[in-house]
């Protein structure tokens, strides 16, 4: 909301030299943010004055073009020119070529003088041109930073005005004015007027305040008028949809009369676009009282006014001249010929007025705030009626605004206004609410005085009746965010000060510290960041493609994932089921940036959807839902497991003397799974894997002992990295992190450390070629017994010596008795034994 | 240099002065024996079997026995000098040599190859569990929630009125279909609703995590960022507990200098509600408050959605974002360098935050 500070001075103590700043940093203490200052004055400085065309003389060009040679009087005939600057002529008279001509001699213009400043940072000086020396210009409203039109300088006659030559013309267009901009949250509506802003002004400085409502005759009571009928068979949550309709009748206005420059300066500065006398009324009473309102061309209605729920699918063409499909709960202002309005969102383009409109209805009606959100919603149709209907406007305003709109008719537009008037509706019962003592104090820790909150609600404009023990408030009719004891003291805290409440540190009992998961996840983290890998946080929105590529191991069986309805972009839909994609993304950005060595990583939330999604319905608010409706929207939300990924590509560290870097290969990605095992206590099973985004014969399968798969680890696919437009022989992982969190032992049972001789023995098997490494290692543990301690692969080899399609593996054992010396016989026999069960199991041979 | 002296005479064991100058020519020898192997041919000339001392000494077995013991004096005493002057020069010389490898083992330390990669944090993510242990240091707890919630979580719980135009304040994205009710969580607030609905009384958690916004990303705004949200539900918690409770976390993390300031504001789950500024002395263009969060007391209604009676308990609940307090606190200029994912903004703090 912007307030000019002339307006807000008329029912406000502004200081007469306060700026827009100053009147920002006071309402700020009751909770206006601010947003922004206009000010002319920042772009545009004088001498700007009202001139008069003395003299046009036509000079044709030779490019074709015609100038006027002007001799403009600026100052009154007979007086010097008290100004002086290079470029002021001494005489009053300034000599101006101009290349418009919509203006004639004898004309009152406005002439910026050399020494002003016009906004985009242009100097105006007395220069040589076409053969003159023009000292100034006749300006445009387009020049004057005022309005887009600038086909033609502004004739002052023609917006009214017929000012003394001389006269300060910033002055005169309201060019020193200022507005402050505010921002004002969604639960006070009445902020939305000059007038609830200049309340605010008064409780944030302690000063008077004039309501503008107050201002206004309004009759007793209103009848005979415009036929109104309030026919809302279908109220949404009971309330009808409208519950006062007042109409007034102004006949003979003229509409095409200019706009009082003083109010078009308003308008202009509240960020309003001028555009009719009617119009331009009809804004100015809604920012002045808050309350949206509408005048209709009388001669173009059929018939009386019904207001009512539309049908579905009847349409209407809007104000901006868009056809609009209505739906069975748009509430509609109609008459004989079908909708001339969507109740508070936007009227009709057919009963607007236009030019030639001499009659006036005038609407001032009070909706729905529910009824109106929806429409504005439904018809993407945010206006400024609807954004005040929608926060609650007054009820009690609707006749005061009406008759303001019916004053500025009669007295700027020349009309008369008819005594007959329609108000019909009824008034909500007014909110009235029990306010206990000592509530406000026990719930912001001031000791509230009974003069702060009897005379803070009071300012409100509530009404305070003392009750023993407590208070019965009834809130003022235009603050409808006022219903509970909680609202009364939030404003009794917010007009006292908030910074008068005092600190004191609640203690807490005495907790648990962080989780053990919360904990494990921690440990995770810092250990990859300590094991060399980088960090990142990459958007979890991807495209279905890369889901359906990493998301699951076999390709062609698609990935369900949860879709976005309304995405960033359509290429990133989907939530991510995989981490993958996003490091991906980030690592081809570092690419991009010169970063080729980079080994990342990330823990993050995937999003799985299983057979529930989501609930139908919606408990309502306010009340603790049962704890079965609780246990559906539970078991609604999809499984968002922890996963961490990670993704090497390039080297593992930069080139230097004495230093060869090495690439990053598969077993980095699976050794960097098993620092992840190993930081949590977990003992990981890797075997051979399948996974369609690795690299067919180098992804690892990461198991828990339960044989539970949590992930994968190896090199990506080559085709995919080709794809990709990644470097070959990437590499990545992704594990399952809460699933190895719950994998971790609670408590860790501590291992006998024997201290008798170590007796280590080294074999080296033949198997065939396919068999895995690590299979026959786990076979040499079973068949070595309890006297191993443990067993290492150290070499594989394969080549001389080796039959073909068979290859070498040494390992190393190390026995080791719990009680005794081992003798040499005893560690050979656990040898032989594990030897035993290779054999057994792969056919292994000992060299 | 003299070596071995073929043919010399050798002198008698008894003539002292002749056996003085056989000393006084080895020791001679010995000190300008200028390296190791210099050294060890002194010595083989001086005291090897073929030399003169030598030579004398074995002379001793052949006198008369009234002799033998002067001899065996002299012989000794003289030995016992060369002997010495060898050990004292083998001495030097080693020490020398030891020194003389050691600066020829010299290296360029300023050359030295990086062999270990340095991994980092991403600030985001270590300011974040700074928070947390400021909070677990008073005895807070740490509260986690899904992501993806329920709108009823999301909004309702909170006193979001379904059709009440602060649904709008939040920008959110929506899950399909639409009539699962499903939304990427706005804010960590859905986390305060589970905390209350799943906690024994009195509560107090701190909720961090990541939230969703439709905001397009540029140097101020991104559409996935972080915040922490604090809840407290006790009895006859006020106003003023939750100011402390701010000052408190304000001085933890920025000194104690730090000051706040509370600017009547509007949340739907909070009632009173208040904008909470922090004092920045160090802000570019001069100190100045910075807009650092929302607070307030929680509205009743939020309560009674939690099935908390608020006739006898009453709580506050604070939230601000990870990234605002990272951009001011850590004078990081644009909101992409926290979301692109350059390594060089990770590998610049390293672990530290």
């Amino acid at each position: 909301m912007r307030i000019p500070l002339s307006w807000l001075r008329e029912f406000a103590q502004v200081p007469a030299g306060a700026t827009a700043e100053d009147v920002m940093a006071e309402l700020v203490k009751v909770g206006f943010e601010e947003e922004a200052v206009h000010r002319p004055t920042d772009t545009l400085q004088g001498p700007v004055v009202v001139g008069q065309v003395l003299s046009i003389v036509k000079e044709p060009q030779t490019n074709g073009k015609t100038i006027n040679w002007c001799q403009v009087r600026v100052v009154p005939e007979g007086q010097q020119q008290s100004l002086t600057g290079k470029g002021i002529d001494p005489s009053g008279v300034q000599g101006i070529v101009c290349g418009a001509h919509n203006f004639v001699e004898g004309d009152k213009v406005v002439v910026t003088l050399p020494g002003a400043v016009l906004p985009g940072d242009f100097h105006i000086s007395a220069r040589k041109t076409y053969g003159h020396l023009s000292a100034g210009m006749i300006a445009s409203v387009r020049e004057l930073g005022i309005g887009e039109d600038h086909d033609g300088i502004l004739v002052l006659s023609r917006i009214g005005l017929d000012p003394e030559v001389g006269t300060d013309a910033m002055e005169l267009l309201g060019l020193y004015d200022q507005a402050a901009e505010i921002n004002v949250t969604p639960d006070r509506g009445y902020a939305f007027s000059i007038r609830g802003v200049a309340r605010e002004y008064a409780h944030a400085t302690g000063t008077s305040f004039t309501d503008p409502a107050s201002k206004v005759q309004v009759p007793e009571a209103l009848s005979g008028g415009f036929g109104v009928k309030l026919n809302d068979d279908a109220p949404i949550y009971g309330k009808p949809g409208c519950d006062r309709f007042v109409a007034r009748t102004v006949r003979g206005v003229d509409a095409t009369r200019p706009t009082p420059p003083w109010m078009a300066s308003r308008l202009r500065l509240a960020g309003i676009r001028s555009i009719s006398l009617p119009v331009d009324i009809s804004n100015y009473v809604m920012l002045e009282l808050g309350q949206p309102n509408h005048c209709y061309d009388l001669d173009k209605l059929a018939g009386d006014i019904v207001v009512r729920r539309a049908t579905a699918g009847e349409k209407i063409t809007t104000l901006d001249d868009k056809e609009r499909t209505l739906d069975a709960e748009d509430l509609l202002i109609t008459d004989a010929s079908g909708p001339i309005g969507i109740a508070g969102v936007m009227g009709g383009a057919h009963t607007e007025v236009s030019d030639s409109t001499t009659n006036v209805l005038v609407e001032a009606a009070h909706f729905d705030e529910v009824s109106i959100a929806r429409s504005r919603r439904r018809h993407k149709l945010p206006s400024e009626a609807s954004k005040r209907f929608e926060r609650g406007v007054d009820w009690h305003v609707a006749d005061v605004a009406a008759q303001r709109v019916v004053d500025l008719l009669v007295e700027f537009a020349g009309g008369t206004a008819d005594a007959a008037g329609t108000d019909v509706g009824t008034a909500p019962d007014a909110v009235t609410i029990d306010l206990p003592a000592g509530y406000p104090a026990a719930r912001i820790g001031i000791d509230f005085t009974e003069d702060h909150i009897v005379t803070s609600l009071e300012d409100l404009g509530a009404v305070v009746e003392k009750n023993s023990g407590s208070h019965t408030v009834t809130a003022p009719s235009w603050r409808p965010d006022l219903e509970t004891k909680d609202d009364l003291t939030e404003e009794i805290a917010r007009l006292v000060g908030y910074d008068q409440i005092p600190a004191t540190l609640p203690v807490a009992p005495p907790g648990r510290g962080l989780t053990r998961v919360q904990q494990q996840r921690r440990r995770l983290i810092q250990a990859l960041a300590d094991a060399g890998l980088t960090e990142v946080l990459a958007y979890p929105f991807v495209s279905k493609a890369a889901n359906d590529t990493f998301g699951t191991p076999t390709e062609g069986t698609g990935r369900t994932a949860l879709k976005l309805a309304n995405p960033i972009s359509e290429e990133h839909g989907f939530l991510r089921t995989s981490i993958l994609p996003g490091l991906i993304e980030v690592a081809k950005r570092n690419h991009s940036r010169g970063f080729r060595d980079l080994a990342l990583f990330e823990a993050g939330l995937v999003f799985l959807p299983g057979e529930q999604l989501g609930t139908a319905a919606i408990p309502p608010l306010g009340v603790k839902p049962s704890d079965e409706v609780l246990d559906g929207l539970y078991d609604g939300v999809p499984d968002q497991p922890l996963h961490v990924g990670a993704l090497l590509t390039g080297h593992d560290t930069p080139a230097a003397p004495g230093h060869t870097p090495r690439a990053w290969d598969w077993a980095d990605a699976v050794d960097v799974a098993r620092v992840a095992g190993d930081v949590l206590g977990i003992d990981l099973v890797v075997t051979q894997g399948r996974h369609q985004a690795f690299h067919p014969g180098r992804a690892a399968q990461i198991a828990l002992r339960t044989g539970e798969v949590v992930g994968y680890a190896g090199e990506l696919h080559p085709k995919l990295l080709a794809a990709q437009d990644m470097p070959a022989r990437s590499v990545a992982l992704e594990l399952n992190a809460d699933a190895l969190f719950e994998a971790a032992a609670d408590v860790i049972v501590a291992r006998h450390i024997s201290t008798y001789p170590v007796a280590t023995q080294d074999v080296a098997l033949v198997v065939p070629q396919d068999v895995p490494a690590g299979e026959v290692l786990a076979a040499l543990r079973e068949g070595a017994g309890e006297l191993l301690e443990d067993v290492a692969l150290f070499d594989v080899y394969a080549g001389k010596g080796i039959e073909d399609g068979k290859k070498s593996l040494a390992f190393s054992l190390r026995f080791r008795a719990d009680d005794r010396t081992l003798t040499a016989d005893e560690a050979s026999a656990a040898r032989e034994g594990a030897v035993a069960a290779a054999h057994e199991r792969f056919g292994a041979v000992q060299r | 240099m003299t070596e071995t002296l073929p043919g010399a005479v050798v002198p008698n064991p008894l003539d002292e002065a002749a056996i003085t100058a056989a000393v006084d020519q080895a020791v001679a020898a010995i000190a300008a024996a200028a390296t190791l192997d210099e050294l060890k041919a002194v010595r083989l000339a001086h005291t090897g079997e073929k030399s003169a001392l030598s030579l004398a000494n074995r002379e001793i077995g052949a006198l008369p026995k009234d002799q033998k013991a002067a001899a065996g004096k002299l012989m000794g005493a003289s030995r016992g000098r060369v002997n010495k002057a060898l050990a004292d020069r083998t001495a030097e010389l080693e020490a020398e040599n030891d020194a003389r490898i050691l600066v020829e083992e010299t290296v360029d330390v300023t050359a030295a190859p990086r062999r270990r990669r340095a991994g980092a944090r991403h600030p985001l993510s270590s300011l974040q569990d700074r928070v947390a242990d400021i909070f677990v240091g008073m005895g807070w707890e740490i509260a986690e929630g899904p992501e993806v919630e329920s709108e009823w979580f999301n909004f309702d719980a909170l006193n979001f009125k379904p059709d009440h135009p602060a649904r709008d304040m939040q920008d959110t994205f929506f899950v399909e279909p639409p009539e699962a009710h499903l939304l990427m969580r706005t804010h960590t607030s859905p986390v305060q609703v589970r905390s209350m609905l799943e906690r024994e009384l009195p509560i107090y958690v701190l909720c961090p995590g990541k939230v969703f916004r439709t905001d397009e990303l540029d140097a101020t705004h991104t559409p996935v960022f972080h915040q922490f949200e604090g809840l407290a539900i006790d009895k006859k918690l006020s106003m003023a507990d939750l100011r402390g409770t701010l000052e408190h976390f304000a001085r933890q993390m920025f000194g104690d200098e730090a000051q706040i300031r509370l600017r009547p504001n509007y949340f739907p789950f909070t009632e009173p509600s208040a904008e909470l500024d922090i004092w920045h002395p160090g802000a570019k263009g001069g100190p100045s408050w910075i807009e650092w969060g929302g607070c307030g007391m929680v509205n009743p209604n939020v309560l009674r959605a939690a099935g908390i009676d608020p006739d006898v308990y009453s709580g506050f609940a604070f939230g601000m974002g990870i990234e605002r307090t990272l951009m001011f606190r850590n004078e990081v200029g644009d909101m992409r360098d926290m979301i692109e994912g350059d390594v060089r903004f990770s590998e610049h703090f390293g672990m530290e935050i």
